[in-house]
């Protein structure tokens, strides 16, 4: 009985051991693997700055209206006035759809599309 | 273990024989066996304060390994931690109240030397002048050959400089990465962002300090990491200060002006929603400060902030709210406006003779230098002085702006009775536009002090009551008035009620008096008059007008103008819905208005 709760503490031991060894290689992989991505965060974020800085640059007020001169015969743009400002009574309601004929009588529709009259 | 018997018979009975005391050899016994029971015991003691030393140490050892390992690794970022923004410790970007960038960050290189390093320094320094023209290739070749150890070449390179460098190929020649301060606009709102520099540097990075306004006003702020990158977010408005620094410039070129500035204020909240002054730099390659001349007339000179000048007429306004506040007058009150106004040696003049009387509305619409000179005279030194001083001139205007804190407005060392008149009509006391927009601005919100603020949303406290409400609509429909039947007739721009004052200030000599060509035109216009929203301030510098047969330098023909185009363009943008009515309600209206 003594030799064998020896040789199961002996086994219990080297269990262990073998779990210990390898949460530890789980975990410095796992870290390694945060290192990577933070570091890859960092670079897109690094990205990203470089890409809002030229955004603006390409959005910036005096290039825009050098663009909109341009292309004035295109786009005809102007400065905002307030003769732009519109009440919207001015919108008109959309044009009602022309009401297919066809539908009213739907012998009809098919005596159409079968090219009878 | 063999105990010794108390009373050993052998020497019990010897020393009966002999005729001692048996009784003294039993004490002797127990003497002994006490003497051997007080040594175990201290024994025994003695190894458990053995054993508690030992833990002692132990312990104590076990904290100063742990102290000394601290003390010795090197310090690495925990790795474990989550990558917020606190990640990126650069400088915060700046945003327009819309969240549109005015200033951020980009990732450059710096180039530097370490000579002992280098293979062929002559050849390194042809090189290099070769890619950066304006370095001198002797003056290179002597510091690569010379002792030094370590020189800066470049602050800041390009991405094409760098691999230019990189093809090169020499060991002594080496990068690091720097942050630089971009700011994508160019000159847009130059004054009010200012600009940024190094400060302390190394190989591995460098300090970004901000060097004039809001960067410097803010460079704490900008700097610190707990605020986890979030920008900060000015109260200008980006399409707003574009066109108003466009409309500003046409103006200047048209009026063949010197300079001119432009502020435009919201009078609920104090928000500035553009801040213009011309000619301007560009603050990613902010020019040297002038080392000849004068300083006002460099272009990193803040004309609407650091500038203060006498504004003429525009003050009148205050006069005539401070009567009608006080009681002293109504608008219908007749004031005696017969010239010249004679003051011990002094002669005050209108520009032309309006008769013997006018009503306060009048000299205001009219603007009659000796009817405000006569209302300053009803109000008195020490009311006015107060009266302005609550109104904001006796102090810098508190915009967070770096150059702000400097800029007090000049007061007459003697207020006298002659200071009360002069000042009535805006000379013998300079302010910078901020300033006077601050005050217009007060009138406009009800007479409620307004403090101007370069911050979006930024919470200020209700401003302190100067005038009451009725004499601020009162004040508010002279103004009207000045546009539609006054001296500011070119500033109508339909739709928008604008209101104003205009003021032409005769330029003093550094010498002493005044010129006679010279003039600071300017327009303070609130818009729309019946429910004001914004303030505009617009300055020129010695404006001339001469399109027609006579030159004329009035702020009527020069400021207005282009304050009214300035409100004309900025005021749709500001979302202000003009309050006609829709020429006519069918879809060719929209269209004239598209075309």
């Amino acid at each position: 009985m003594r030799n064998l709760i020896y040789l199961l503490t002996a086994l219990s031991v080297m269990g262990l051991a073998f779990w210990a060894y390898h949460e530890n290689y789980q975990t410095k992989a796992a870290t390694s693997e945060l290192a990577r991505l933070q570091s890859q965060i960092a670079s897109l974020r690094e990205g990203l700055a470089v890409l809002n800085a030229e955004w603006a640059y390409l959005n910036r007020p005096d290039r825009l209206a050098e663009l909109a001169m341009l292309n004035f015969a295109r786009l005809e743009l102007f400065p905002m006035t307030g003769a732009q400002f519109g009440e919207v009574m001015q919108v008109a309601f959309p044009a009602p759809e022309p009401a297919p004929a066809a539908a009213l009588n739907p012998v009809d529709a098919i005596g159409h599309a079968e090219g009878r009259p | 273990m063999i105990r010794t018997p108390l009373r050993p018979l052998a020497r019990i009975l010897s020393a009966r024989e002999r005729g001692e005391n048996p009784d003294v050899i039993e004490r002797e016994n127990i003497r002994q066996r006490r003497e051997a029971a007080r040594d175990a015991a201290r024994g025994r003691a003695e190894w458990r304060l053995a054993l508690l030393g030992i833990a002692f140490v132990a312990g104590f050892a076990t904290v100063g390994a742990r102290m000394a390992m601290l003390a010795a690794t090197e310090p690495v970022e925990p790795q474990i931690a989550s990558a917020g923004d606190a990640i990126l410790a650069a400088r915060a970007d700046i945003v327009d109240r819309n969240g549109r960038v005015l200033a951020t960050n980009l990732l450059t290189h710096s180039l530097y030397a370490q000579p002992p390093m280098m293979v062929d320094p002559a050849r390194v320094a042809t090189e290099l002048v070769k890619i950066f023209p304006d370095l001198h290739a002797d003056r290179l070749q002597a510091d690569f050959t010379g002792p030094r150890k370590f020189l800066w070449i470049k602050k800041k390179i390009s991405p094409e400089q760098m691999q230019a460098v990189h093809d090169i190929g020499d060991p002594g020649l080496l990068f690091g990465p720097r942050e630089m301060r971009l700011y994508p606009n160019g000159q847009l709102a130059a004054h009010v962002l200012g600009g940024a520099s190094f400060g302390r540097e190394d190989v591995g990075s460098a300090e970004l300090v901000g060097v004039a306004g809001v960067e410097k006003a803010f460079d704490g702020w900008l700097r610190d990491p707990a605020n986890e990158g979030q920008p900060l977010r000015l109260s200008l408005d980006l399409t707003v200060q574009s066109a108003v620094e466009e409309v500003l410039a046409s103006g200047i070129r048209l009026m063949q002006a010197k300079a001119g500035t432009a502020v435009l204020l919201n009078v609920h909240t104090g928000e500035i929603a553009a801040l213009a002054s011309l000619p301007d730099f560009d603050p990613n390659a902010r020019p040297a400060p002038l080392t000849t001349g004068e300083p006002g007339d460099s272009p990193l000179f803040n004309r609407a902030v650091q500038g203060v000048y006498e504004l003429g007429s525009t003050f009148k306004v205050f006069a005539a709210a401070q009567a009608l506040e006080l009681g002293l007058v109504t608008p219908q009150t007749m004031i005696a406006t017969r010239g010249p106004l004679v003051w011990g040696k002094f002669r005050i003049n209108d520009f032309h003779d309006y008769g013997p009387q006018l009503s306060v509305t009048d000299v205001i619409v009219e603007s009659s230098n000796i009817g405000a000179a006569r209302i300053a005279q009803m109000i008195g030194a020490e009311q006015q002085r107060d009266f302005l001083t609550r109104l904001g001139f006796a102090a810098a205007t508190g915009v967070e702006l770096a150059e702000a804190h400097g800029a007090r407005p000049l007061l007459p060392p003697n207020w006298s009775e002659l200071s009360t008149m002069t000042i009535a009509y805006g000379h013998g006391l300079s302010a910078s536009p901020l300033h006077l927009a601050a005050a217009y601005a007060t009138l406009a919100n009800g007479g409620s002090r307004v403090t101007p603020t370069l911050l979006a949303g930024a919470q200020k406290p209700l401003g302190a009551q100067i005038v009451s409400p009725a004499v601020a609509a009162t004040i508010m429909s002279m103004l009207r008035q000045v546009v539609t039947r006054g001296t500011a007739s070119f500033g109508e721009v339909p739709g928008y009620e604008v209101g104003g004052k205009t003021g032409t200030a005769d330029k003093p000599k550094p010498t002493g008096g005044y010129y006679d060509d010279k003039v600071i035109a300017t327009f303070a216009a609130v818009f729309p008059a019946q429910t004001p929203e914004y303030v505009l301030v617009l300055t020129l510098d010695e404006p001339v007008e001469n399109a027609g047969s006579e030159t004329r330098r009035t702020a009527g023909w020069t400021a207005v103008p282009v304050g009214a185009e300035v409100i004309r363009r900025a005021a749709p943008l500001l979302g202000l819905r003009p309050s006609y009515q829709p020429v006519a309600a069918t879809a060719a209206a929209l269209n004239l208005a598209r075309n």
